[in-house]
């Protein structure tokens, strides 16, 4: 009997990718069932998803970056070759990307051009770094600001995935005081489809995931209220802790190095922000699956919630007052006293005139009421 | 505003002006409290009293003989919601780091289960004491908004805390915002209702225990 046939090899597909590189039918179903589990989708869906895929042709990927520190490049390129993360990305064709591509000035400007030409209305554009409302001399590539490229380019995409907190949410460019006036691909574009996929950086296989659904159905994902992926971003660090029973004990590591923290005891108090941030790294984890944050001993930052570099001090605890202070309370107890003793006069001076004008009945003064 | 600005203001802003005024409102309720003086005995009290005062801060803590049996429901609940309160307020690991971080002092936390068990049980002693509030005529008669209002402020901590906790009705960060705002409602709201007795209780019973002694009247 003839093999049923997975991988469709027709030029230009992923299919023919996959086989290109010596990846076995056994390989790649593999990776779909692991995708299939990653996306909370049911385990028939892992050969639908081989089929789609491997039929899909490559997909054209713009990418374009703002302010931002690569760090979101770095995270999805550094992950151990050869991941499965990795060789998705050899099968889709990414068209543009400043750090990777081989091309550079016209040339490279010329290949963003030439595949927004191609691909009109079907590339997927990815976007990492904020985009600077102020002075465009902020952040501008090839003579065009980051404002005017990111609206050209979404124009004639099919989704935009904003890759990475600053693209999300304007990250650390748009903390307090947000000297560039740094804002997010979702406060630009309002008529396309965004997914965000925050986090500084964020876990190069929510990306893989999001790229993965996208060729399998053509469709994005279901989306958080904050556009996030809820397969992702559907839990808190916390719930998802294997730290989380000591949480529940009462037992803390009070700091970093101390006998509570070698028993790898809940990093509560030291201002761990696991239990406000929504992301998989409890559970997809870090490097391979090696750890996460908080199995290294630090807690969790909450990098991929929205203006979270101005969410309060980094190692308060969560319950802990962002600002107020022992002498605040002092000056407010004085101002207290202070109108305690104004008061106290005000009621002391008018027992004393009621005193004062007290008049004296004797006893021959009163008189019997006739009734 | 996103839940988590919402949730920094919470914690920022809004806690730093809730806890000016508990603090200024608090100092100054005493400053006219203790200000009013006491009024100058116009004849020789009949006793002295020692200890009148002291000894009725502590007896009128416990009912007295066969008041349990007529008023089980004031007692028992109220004795159930008061510790439950109490429990979740000073024992909770992230309540402790709140006050340590204003105070420096901190002590040990119970396991969160025993503290959740604590609230429950403050939740239905609270809704006890309301349904018995209604349904008794005198205690009817004697309640008024101020009565009502000290019910529901603290009642939504609690309430808010365990929802956010089990992550009811609303998600996590913005639950806990609104746990917090019920907690900075109760503290501006405190020093001016009845809710003051939180800090005049003792100082009320040692004032009557005294003077009614002096008066020669059982303590």
């Amino acid at each position: 009997m003839k093999p049923k046939q997975m991988m469709d090899t027709s030029p230009g597909t992923v299919g023919e990718g996959l086989r290109q590189r010596g990846v076995t039918r056994r390989e790649f179903l593999k990776f779909c069932t692991a995708m299939t589990g990653m996306l909370a989708l049911p385990p028939s869906m892992a050969k639908v998803m081989a089929e789609a895929i491997s039929k899909a042709r490559r997909q054209s990927v713009i990418w374009l970056s703002f302010q931002e520190c690569t760090g979101c490049t770095e995270s999805i390129t550094r992950s151990h070759s050869p991941t499965l993360e990795t060789l998705i990305f050899d099968l889709i064709s990414l068209d543009y990307h400043h750090t990777l591509q081989a091309a550079s000035g016209a040339a490279a400007e010329h290949a963003r051009e030439q595949a927004m030409k191609d691909n009109d209305g079907k590339y997927l554009l990815i976007v990492d770094g904020s985009i600077p409302m102020g002075n465009a001399g902020y952040s501008c590539i090839a003579g065009i600001s980051n404002y005017d490229m990111l609206v050209e380019t979404a124009k004639g995409a099919a989704a935009i995935v904003a890759v990475g907190t600053c693209a999300t949410y304007g990250g650390i460019p748009k903390a307090n005081p947000n000297p560039t006036g740094a804002v997010s691909v979702a406060d630009i574009i309002k008529d396309k489809p965004i997914i965000n996929v925050p986090g500084c950086p964020p876990i190069p296989v929510v990306m893989t995931g999001v790229l993965t659904h996208f060729l399998t159905f053509g469709s994005i994902p279901e989306l958080d209220a904050l556009g996030r992926p809820k397969a992702f971003y559907g839990e808190t660090i916390h719930d998802r802790c294997y730290r989380r029973p000591f949480y529940d004990q009462g037992k803390f590591a009070e700091t970093f190095d101390d006998e509570a923290a070698r028993k790898g005891w809940c990093l509560f108090k030291l201002g761990c922000k696991g239990p406000v941030t929504y992301n998989a790294c409890a559970t997809t984890k870090w490097n391979e699956g090696t750890s996460f944050p908080i199995e290294s001993g630090h807690g969790c930052i909450g990098c991929s919630e929205p203006n979270f570099w101005d969410a309060g001090p980094l190692y308060k605890a969560l319950s802990m007052p962002v600002s107020a202070t022992g002498s605040m309370l002092g000056a407010a107890a004085a101002a207290g006293a202070a109108a305690g003793v104004a008061v106290t006069w005000y009621n002391r001076s008018t027992k004393a005139q009621a005193k004062a004008a007290h008049a004296k009945v004797t006893v021959q003064e009163l008189t019997r009421e006739e009734k | 505003m996103n839940h988590l600005d919402l949730l920094t203001f919470a914690r920022g802003s809004a806690l730093n002006w809730a806890l000016i005024i508990f603090v200024a409102g608090t100092v100054l309720r005493f400053f006219e409290i203790f200000g009013l003086s006491r009024k100058t005995d116009l004849a020789r009290p009949r006793t002295d009293s020692p200890g009148s005062g002291w000894r009725t801060m502590l007896t009128r803590s416990i009912p007295p003989q066969g008041m349990l049996k007529r008023e089980p429901v004031t007692y028992i609940a109220g004795y159930v919601f008061h510790l439950g309160l109490f429990l979740a307020i000073f024992f909770f690991a992230p309540h402790i780091e709140f006050f340590r971080s204003i105070t420096g002092l901190s002590w040990f936390a119970l396991p969160s289960a025993l503290v959740d068990a604590s609230v429950v049980a403050a939740i239905v002693a609270l809704a006890v004491l309301l349904a018995h509030r209604l349904n008794n005529p005198v205690k009817r008669m004697l309640s008024g908004f101020g009565d009502y209002l000290a019910w529901t402020v603290t009642l939504l901590p609690l309430l808010t805390g365990y929802m956010a906790y089990h992550h009811l009705m609303f998600e996590y960060t913005l639950m806990l915002s609104l746990h917090i705002f019920s907690v900075e409602l109760l503290l501006v709201l405190l020093p001016f209702t009845k809710l003051f007795h939180t800090f005049s209780v003792f100082v009320s019973r040692w004032y009557n225990g005294d003077f009614f002694g002096r008066k020669g009247v059982a303590s």
